[in-house]
């Protein structure tokens, strides 16, 4: 057990009135960070590097660290409020959230997302903590192939059973992977679909469309829908909070799966989002309820946030181990320790025990802290249903503006939103999905590159997909994801008509 | 927008009116725009400057770092255009201020920036997993001769260093091999210590990781001489025991790649020599030294016509590699 000493170690390091009060205020920063649409844990991070220089690095990445979990915290807490992400890993939050929140249960919405943030925290640390040395060997196994198969099994996962029409979902995705297309391609270095605006040159960005589909989009829905939000009459207790905490272990095996499916796509460079939504369709498959899914189930809450919370925290494993970073947010980081003179790779773990057993120790600690502060707030954030919609609304026009400024500072992003709000309402309005375009954004680009890498190392030849025993296995659950449920779904149409008549 | 344009065009007028050779400084916070995303070489070379300079108390003035990395670095440099004449903007890059512009068709031409100074030589070698074949770079191109196009280079974009570099080793030797883009140096570094490519071009900071854990090892490394002295990082070995690739019988003498800090064209001599002066004292200080020997880059330190002259020869060079490939946009 020596990985237990080394924690032990580590828990000595960072449990110091310095270390603790760098975790509460990282944290808190995040928050602030993560509530603000737009602003998020990237940018959050790269604004606080230039301050940890006079840190030593484990004090600096502690606070880096921190908040980051903040922020992934706070991200849930608009996604649910007003079906405005905070976070980009947050998006699928806001299928089952909002409207749990729009039904008058707030509270129980927000106590679910952040508990099971908090369990998913825990599960990637744990599995940090005992397999550090094992993991990134696995993810060294993890070529161009690998990582198309990785891609096409959560488009396949999340696209298997959607519950719009397959024709309308198709629309949606190809406008998700056009959208994803626009800009510099990594592969041919040829620049897409830019119409000689070089605001495109570097790609639509993901945030600011998101900000547009689900902010001003439900906002204008909302506003038809006569001036208010339907959730004005939540009761706010103290008791929902531990009553739903209660009711967590109901949904052991969501979490469970989820958290499992966050620690994988956090390793094997997939990213906080395609775990979140991967989890999010697997969990609405896996579910007898799955047709529910939408309205305001506990488990489209809890799928998405445990496996976003697993994934952010065992994307610290590839980074430190490594030197990838599986999210914006750790590479920023990862920028930071080479500025404070560490070089992340598999060595680090040898030379600079004390800095990597104490960041581990410190996401213990921190993410606990986390929860805990986050929890606190529930209260006051689900009472801001309460105030009436003439001044909520325009102040969440002024938040997502506000918020697609600062992804890039650059006023054409602000048309975008614009743009996107209506494309999000006409959408709404003629029940198009808009999860499989976000979904699309997030990996079409990603999945596009390693199909192109891939083909370029097998000279355009497909059984490079099923050249080895991971890869095919990968390809072959993606494809099961794929077909199985429609096959289902056709065996029971065929059988239906066959009883009527 | 008028506003600050009408702003800055008087501030401008208020500059040239002002006696020829007046003290310039900064009135305004800086920005400094960075042709990167967060968190890559580019963005750490700016972010030590920013350091240095604040920790120096060099420039009164606050600094704000702003990544611009669309397009390879071109929305850095694109934006820098549409700011001409602003004093209170520094550009950072790489060579790829100048050398973009002759791969992709783009809105910006490097007239519309102007060099500052470049502050670094990253050097490039070439790493093959530690139990590949071969034992000098020769072995790998007289492999790549017996059977043309299998050996695969990972590289970190598309017709960027990396690809340009193994571009020449071709036209050099008329070897053949298979280039692959991937996203990033990090990125190669794994692919390769994974085995999914067979070598690659990285600089020495993207595979010192895996170097040191024995993952990887250099065949040599493309400068005139070999690198500086260094503590052991594997086994035995430092980065001063890497022979040279000229010594190996690879005739390319050096490949080297700028680290540079630019301003928008039209901004008067005085915004210049400020900057030039204030970059000098970020190159002497202590941040930096460090920078250097962390990230194993070679120090320089070219303003003036030393800068213009060593650009002048990059682009040169490497127009030749692109012509030869056909890859020039025009």
């Amino acid at each position: 057990m020596g990985n237990f000493d080394l924690l032990m170690t580590g828990f000595g390091i960072a449990i110091t009135p310095m270390h603790l009060m760098l975790m509460v205020c990282g944290v808190l920063m995040g928050l602030v960070v993560g509530v603000l649409p737009g602003l998020g844990a990237p940018n959050g991070v790269s604004l606080l590097i230039p301050l940890t220089f006079t840190l030593d690095p484990t004090s600096a990445i502690i606070l880096l660290s921190s908040m980051y979990w903040g922020a992934l915290f706070g991200g849930s807490t608009t996604s649910i409020l007003f079906n405005i992400p905070g976070e980009p890993s947050s998006v699928a939050t806001t299928f089952d959230g909002y409207p749990m929140a729009q039904s008058g249960q707030s509270t129980r919405a927000l106590t679910l997302a952040f508990m099971s943030a908090g369990i998913g925290a825990l599960m990637g640390v744990i599995v940090i903590t005992l397999l550090a040395g094992w993991a990134s060997n696995f993810a060294l196994r993890f070529g161009a192939p690998e990582y198309f198969a990785v891609y096409f099994l959560a488009f396949a996962a999340f696209i298997g059973m959607g519950s719009a029409s397959p024709a309308k979902t198709m629309v949606s995705l190809t406008v998700g992977l056009l959208l994803a297309s626009v800009g510099m391609d990594t592969v041919t270095g040829e620049i897409r679909l830019t119409y000689g605006f070089s605001e495109l040159l570097g790609g639509i960005s993901f945030l600011v469309v998101v900000i547009g589909l689900f902010g001003i989009g439900e906002l204008l829905a909302t506003v038809q829908e006569g001036l208010r939000f339907r959730g004005v009459a939540s009761r706010i207790h103290l008791r929902d909070v531990f009553r739903t905490i209660a009711e967590l272990p109901r949904y052991w095996a969501t979490t469970l799966r989820s958290g499992l499916i966050g620690i994988w796509m956090g390793i094997t460079p997939g990213g906080p989002t395609a775990a979140s939504f991967m989890s999010y369709g697997i969990a609405r498959q896996a579910s007898r309820k799955g047709a529910a899914f939408g309205t305001g189930r506990p488990e489209g809450i809890v799928a998405p946030e445990t496996a976003d919370h697993s994934a952010g925290t065992c994307a610290m494993l590839p980074m430190l181990a490594l030197g990838v970073p599986s999210s914006a947010t750790a590479a920023v980081m990862m920028g930071g320790l080479m500025i404070w003179g560490l070089t992340p790779g598999p060595m680090l773990f040898a030379t600079k025990p004390d800095f990597v057993w104490g960041l581990i120790a410190s996401m213990y600690i921190s993410n606990i802290v986390g929860v805990i502060l986050v929890l606190a707030t529930v209260p006051l954030f689900a009472a801001m249903l309460r105030i009436p919609f003439a001044i909520i609304g325009p102040m969440i026009v002024a938040i997502c503006f506000v918020g697609a400024y600062t992804v890039g500072s650059s006023t054409f992003d602000l048309w975008l939103v614009l743009l996107f709000g209506l494309v999000g309402y006409l959408f709404n309005k003629l029940d198009y999905p808009l999860a499989p375009l976000v979904l699309a954004m997030v990996l079409g680009h990603k999945a596009e590159n390693a199909f192109h890498q891939s083909m370029l190392l097998s000279d355009g030849s497909l059984g490079i997909f099923f050249a080895n025993p991971l890869v095919s296995s990968i390809m072959v659950v993606g494809l099961a994801l794929l077909i199985v449920p429609k096959l289902l779904q056709l065996g029971a149409r065929l059988r239906r008509p066959a009883t009527v008549e | 927008m008028t506003n600050i344009k009408t702003g800055l065009l008087a501030a401008t007028a208020v500059l040239l009116a002002a006696p020829a050779f007046a003290e310039w400084a900064p009135e305004r916070p800086l920005e400094f725009i960075v042709a990167s995303g967060a968190g890559g070489g580019t963005d750490n070379f700016a972010r030590t400057i920013q350091a240095a300079i604040t920790r120096g108390d060099v420039i009164e003035q606050p600094i704000v770092v702003l990544n611009k990395g669309g397009g390879s670095g071109a929305e850095a440099f694109l934006y820098a255009k549409q700011n001409a004449e602003n004093p209170h903007k520094l550009i950072f890059g790489t060579n790829n201020v100048y050398l973009l512009p002759h791969v992709a068709k783009l809105a910006y031409e490097a007239k519309d920036l102007q060099p500052v100074a470049a502050l670094a030589l990253d050097e490039f070698l070439i790493w093959v997993k530690a139990d590949s074949p071969y034992q000098t770079a020769m072995d790998m191109i007289e492999a790549a001769k017996a059977a043309p196009g299998t050996i695969v280079f990972g590289g970190s974009q598309s017709k960027d260093t990396d690809e340009t570099l193994v571009a020449l080793i071709e036209q050099t030797t008329g070897a053949e091999f298979k280039y692959v883009p991937f996203n990033g140096g990090g990125e190669v570094g794994v692919q390769l210590a994974g085995g999914h490519v067979a070598a690659n071009v990285n600089n020495p900071n993207e595979n010192l990781g895996q170097w040191q854990a024995g993952a990887i090892r250099p065949l040599c490394v493309f400068a005139p001489q070999r690198m500086a002295e260094s503590a052991p990082i594997q086994g035995e070995m430092g980065w001063h025991d890497i022979p040279t690739c000229k010594e190996q019988g690879l005739d390319i003498e050096s490949y080297q790649m700028p680290r540079t800090v630019w301003l928008p064209a039209g901004t008067p001599p005085e915004v210049l020599a400020y900057y030039e002066a204030a970059l000098q004292k970020v190159s002497e200080s202590q941040e930096w030294q460090d920078y250097l020997t962390k990230t194993s880059q070679s120090a320089a330190f070219l303003t003036g016509d030393a800068l213009a002259s060593f650009i002048a020869k990059s682009e040169g060079d490497t127009v030749k590699v692109f012509e030869a490939e056909g890859w020039s946009a025009k």
